[in-house]
């Protein structure tokens, strides 16, 4: 089932490693980093806009009190 | 069924938040099985050695370089034609993950291209309209983060994506239309020139790169969401309620 016949063989990639290795690894870093980057954007999103949200209650609160 | 309700971002919103795992899950499903398929069974080609196994990847995020193109034209050609609020988000949502796949697209290609005609880089025809798309969507990123008002940035970057879109036959088309060093298209709907484990390990890893693409510009299109309507009822319920 399992074309390869070596773990070394598998990687040697028939002398194109370089090359496939390369593809694929960038791939995987991008995959890999954009999902984090998105959330982590979406994470500071919210806290900012929390934060405008609760500024925004309390000067609400100052104005009725006066 | 009320299919238009959906558009509204206050009802989108939960829902994308919903279906993000799933579409997580499967992508990473068809992931595995792709790479299981590709990388270890698949047998060698018979011009091209191991180097073809970069087909793989190079494949799936030229096709998704182009979908997501086409995507964002239909949101911006519905966008312009009823002024609907959600489309111009889903537009930008979807605009890097774009980049980012022609930008694989080309590197992949790169690498593959280097041990196969000598090149990282030729002028073809392929090459070169894969290029311009790679500009239009930094184009297209650049033109709407620099308009403040987000409907006028929505419209001007709707403009941009359908004059644009004219590039996509021509990236399709390209290998038939000109003497390209590019090779042919190896899948055709009645006829495919690869084995069949080769072209199921290639669907698989479209399939993965779709699914993967969904999740990501879902994740996108929320945060957006949240920021441009701010201001509603809505968005201050889920400030307030949920910490997620």
């Amino acid at each position: 089932m399992i074309y390869w016949n070596s773990f070394s063989d598998f990687l040697a990639m028939g002398g194109y490693g370089f090359y496939v290795w390369g593809s694929f690894g960038v791939t995987a870093l991008i995959m890999a980093i954009e999902p984090i980057i998105v959330a982590r954007n979406q994470k500071t999103t919210i806290a900012r806009l929390k934060r405008q949200l609760r500024a925004e209650s309390r000067a609400d609160h100052r104005n009725t009190a006066e | 069924m009320k299919f238009y309700r959906f558009a509204s971002p206050a009802t989108f919103y939960p829902l994308a938040g919903a279906l993000i795992p799933y579409f997580v899950a499967v992508s990473v499903v068809f992931g595995l099985a792709g790479l299981y398929l590709g990388m270890l069974v698949a047998p060698t080609d018979f011009q091209q050695g191991e180097g073809y196994r970069i087909i793989f990847i190079h494949v799936p995020a030229s096709w998704m370089s182009m979908f997501i193109y086409l995507v964002m034209a239909f949101w911006a050609a519905i966008g312009l034609a009823f002024n609907t609020r959600l489309s111009g988000m889903m537009a930008q949502a979807l605009a890097p993950t774009g980049a980012l796949m022609a930008f694989l697209s080309l590197w992949t290609g790169a690498l593959w291209g280097k041990p196969m005609w000598g090149a990282w880089w030729v002028w073809d025809a392929r090459l070169t309209s894969e290029l311009i798309l790679l500009f239009l969507y930094i184009g297209y990123m650049a033109l709407t983060a620099a308009i403040d008002d987000a409907r006028r940035a929505d419209k001007a970057g709707g403009l941009l994506l359908l004059v644009g879109v004219v590039n996509i036959p021509i990236i399709y088309f390209s290998v038939k239309w000109w003497n390209t060093l590019h090779q042919g298209s190896s899948v055709n709907l009645t006829k495919s020139s690869m084995a069949t484990t080769m072209l199921w390990g290639m669907l698989l890893m479209a399939m993965c790169f779709w699914m993967y693409s969904i999740a990501v510009a879902f994740m996108r299109v929320r945060t957006i969401m949240l920021e441009r309507e701010r201001n509603t009822d809505w968005v201050k319920a889920v400030l307030e309620g949920e910490a997620k």
